[in-house]
């Protein structure tokens, strides 16, 4: 076909220029939803609990994407500096993914119990007077700002219908279990059998009178990276 | 003067001109927050811990701001002119065209108002909440309808090489935004994206990637394909040379994606094929140059003389040294080193400053004077803009490239004892002086653009009749 032919028609333009454009993505993007080597199984991952959820929709609020990767490559000084490097089951539930494009800071893919929680308290306050290099902006609202958290059932909800397998156990007890982990010492024993034995239990904010958005952040970040247990590194094939 | 009034009869100049005012307005802002956010990383105290104008909430208003605010109402402005020109036909309905302007200007209106809130998708130069993505989707549909409805009106036989780059980026972007913002709503201004982890990686950088290669380039090299020839007065190089790179470029540009997620999750085949095509990339990429700037042969003389068509050799000459660079960054072994640190940002901003920012600037001192009959107010400044402007980015890339190189190495440094030399503390405080410096460059490159902004100003209040002729 002679090309005079093309761009004397719209038509053929527009709808050429959608094959041509459209081939790429279709090629590497549909493969990934049926090709089960895509995310290979792994013992360990659960869904978020309440309060880790609404400390990740803080870390998405705060934008903390734009400085902190989580998603740790197979090299040795990555392995050294931040643990395992990463699978891909580890984000299976992440909507959306957080892995980030920028190292300003350090990569938070195993950054849970790294730190104590009252390390975070001070870090978040100012972070100069944990890491006196660091570059990163203080969050002192973070442990001011009550935690809003009455709408966490209708998240979960959300989440489960593009495939976060939340019970509906789980989603109906969502303000319950939030509290069970936010309020230090709290009886949690339904709550672990919920969501398992693999989570964080501490005064995350510094505030045992109060839940604020510091919990809900710590609790999130000391949950990041310990769920896969990796002395016992056997993939499930199915 | 009576040749003038049928011009503007006969095409929409209104909406191009609201356009190019806003591109100045817009660029200014971007540039300004730019400017503010390196200072930040510079000066961390800087924000004086208020929420609202914090890091991780203003960069994703600067990244906005400088590729839909200014880019895009710089591709509305010259769009809708070059189309009109090349048709030699209004612009299809003077109501789209005014919904397309005031639509756009709600959209940015919007991310202005939701960012410094922290209301945010956590998508990477897709942040903007579900409201405002749908909002998106209608502007960008009636400008389709517009651009292709005045294509059909078009009294020229052959639809011209610059609109068929324009039409690409129309057509594509409105399937990268589509697919990659789908999301289940929680509220009136939350959601959560329908893709899991590793193919919302994929998703995520398939659109990323392609922001920039279709609303960065494809449509800048439509502006170039009309701005470059009409300023240097010259023919398109080749015409050969546009159809098969127009057409390499579109099919390859769209695979590149994944080299984002090199030694990630995702995986190796994926990111294979997006480094393999990566690299195939550079063909068309340099197809685009060589014929932009070979446009000059017979006229490089004008380069002496036109402060303009120097804006625009250098825009690409900055567009092959980043075309260069992109492929060579996405092998693997060089991107080890390269990702997540400055490199990164230094190569955007060589593309971004010295290819999108230049391009345009060159593309407005050439509109300005046209659309509203006037001469340039003064061709000197114009000239004090293309030096600072370009200062201003080369002091940026280099302290990026240093920053960067020496931010991976220092990473990946052993000592002799097998430990890691640096602890990521370390790392950061040696990038320091690294980022005042490139604030400084940045305000350069700032103070250039207000420059622009009062000499387009004087220009279009110059009372002097325009002697050139407005056809």
């Amino acid at each position: 076909m002679n090309h005079a032919t093309i761009e004397k028609s719209i038509p053929l333009m527009a709808i050429l220029t959608l094959i041509v454009v459209a081939i790429g993505g279709l090629v590497e993007i549909v493969p990934l939803f049926y090709l089960k080597s895509t995310v290979v199984k792994v013992d360990g991952m659960r869904p978020y609990t309440p309060l880790e959820l609404k400390g990740r929709d803080i870390y998405l609020r705060e934008g903390c994407y734009n400085c902190h990767s989580q998603m740790i490559r197979p090299f040795r000084d990555e392995a050294q500096r931040y643990g395992h490097y990463s699978l891909a089951a580890e984000s299976m539930y992440d909507h959306p993914f957080q892995w980030g494009s920028k190292r300003t800071g350090p990569d938070l893919a195993r950054v849970g119990g790294k730190y104590s929680s009252l390390w975070h308290q001070a870090h978040m306050r100012r972070p100069q007077d944990v890491a006196p290099e660091s570059v990163m902006p203080r969050y002192p609202w973070l442990e001011e700002n009550e935690l809003d958290f009455a709408d966490v059932g209708k998240r979960m909800e959300a989440l489960s219908k593009v495939g976060v397998p939340y019970t509906s156990d789980q989603i109906a007890h969502a303000v319950d279990d939030l509290k069970a982990q936010a309020v230090f010492q709290s009886d949690n024993a339904t709550l672990r059998q919920r969501y398992g034995e693999r989570m964080a239990f501490d005064d995350f904010d510094g505030h045992p009178e109060k839940i604020t958005e510091l919990d809900a952040l710590v609790a999130y970040l000391q949950m990041l990276g310990t769920l896969v247990d990796f002395s016992t590194p056997q993939p499930k094939t199915h | 003067m009576i040749t003038q009034r049928v011009e503007t009869e006969k095409y929409d100049y209104d909406v191009v001109k609201l356009f190019t005012i806003m591109s100045v307005v817009y660029g200014i802002v971007g540039f300004l927050i730019g400017v503010i956010i390196a200072l930040e990383l510079a000066f961390p105290e800087l924000n004086g811990g208020i929420p609202y104008i914090s890091f991780g909430r203003l960069r994703p208003l600067h990244t906005s701001a400088v590729i839909f605010a200014f880019g895009g109402s710089v591709l509305f402005a010259t769009s809708y002119y070059v189309v009109q020109r090349t048709c030699k036909a209004r612009l299809f309905s003077d109501f789209l065209s005014r919904l397309t302007f005031w639509g756009w200007n709600l959209v940015i209106v919007g991310a202005v108002v939701t960012y410094p809130l922290g209301l945010t998708q956590g998508k990477e130069y897709a942040e903007t909440i579900w409201p405002i993505d749908i909002l998106i989707t209608v502007v960008w549909v009636a400008y389709f309808i517009n651009f292709v409805g005045t294509l059909a009106k078009r009294k020229e036989r052959h639809i011209y090489v610059a609109n068929w780059f324009y039409l690409a980026f129309i057509i594509t972007v409105a399937m990268l935004h589509i697919v990659n913002s789908l999301a289940i709503p929680v509220n009136l201004t939350d959601s959560y994206s329908i893709y899991p982890g590793v193919q919302d990686a994929m998703i995520q950088w398939w659109y990323g990637h392609n922001a920039v290669g279709f609303f960065l380039t494809a449509a800048f090299l439509g502006l170039m394909y009309y701005f470059v020839p009409k300023q240097a007065e010259r023919p398109v190089y080749s015409y050969r040379l546009s159809i098969v790179h127009f057409w390499a470029l579109a099919f390859l540009y769209i695979w590149a994606g994944p080299h984002h997620l090199h030694y990630t999750a995702l995986p190796d085949w994926a990111s294979t094929l997006g480094a393999t095509f990566s690299i195939m990339l550079l063909l068309p990429s340099w197809g685009g140059m060589i014929n932009g700037i070979m446009t000059l042969s017979g006229a490089w003389d004008k380069l002496r003389t036109d402060p303009i068509l120097r804006f625009f050799i250098i825009s690409l000459s900055f567009y092959g040294m980043s075309t260069f660079e992109g492929p060579m960054m996405s092998i693997k072994s060089v991107n080890a080193l390269s990702h997540y640190t400055d490199w990164t940002v230094g190569h955007v901003h060589s593309g971004a400053l010295g290819w999108v920012a230049m391009v345009s600037f060159g593309a407005i001192y050439h509109l300005v004077p046209k659309l509203w009959g006037t001469t340039t107010w003064s061709v000197r400044l114009i000239n004090v803009h293309f030096w600072m402007a370009t200062i201003g980015i080369v002091i940026y890339i280099v302290s990026m490239w240093i920053s960067g190189v020496m931010q991976g190495l220092m990473w990946r440094a052993y000592d002799h004892y097998g430990n890691l030399t640096y602890s990521f503390a370390e790392t950061v405080g040696a990038m320091h002086p690294y980022y005042a410096f490139r604030a400084v460059g940045g305000i350069i490159f700032l103070l250039g653009a207000l420059l622009m902004a009062f000499n387009v100003i004087k220009t279009i209040g110059n009372k002097t009749v325009s002697t050139a002729r407005v056809g």
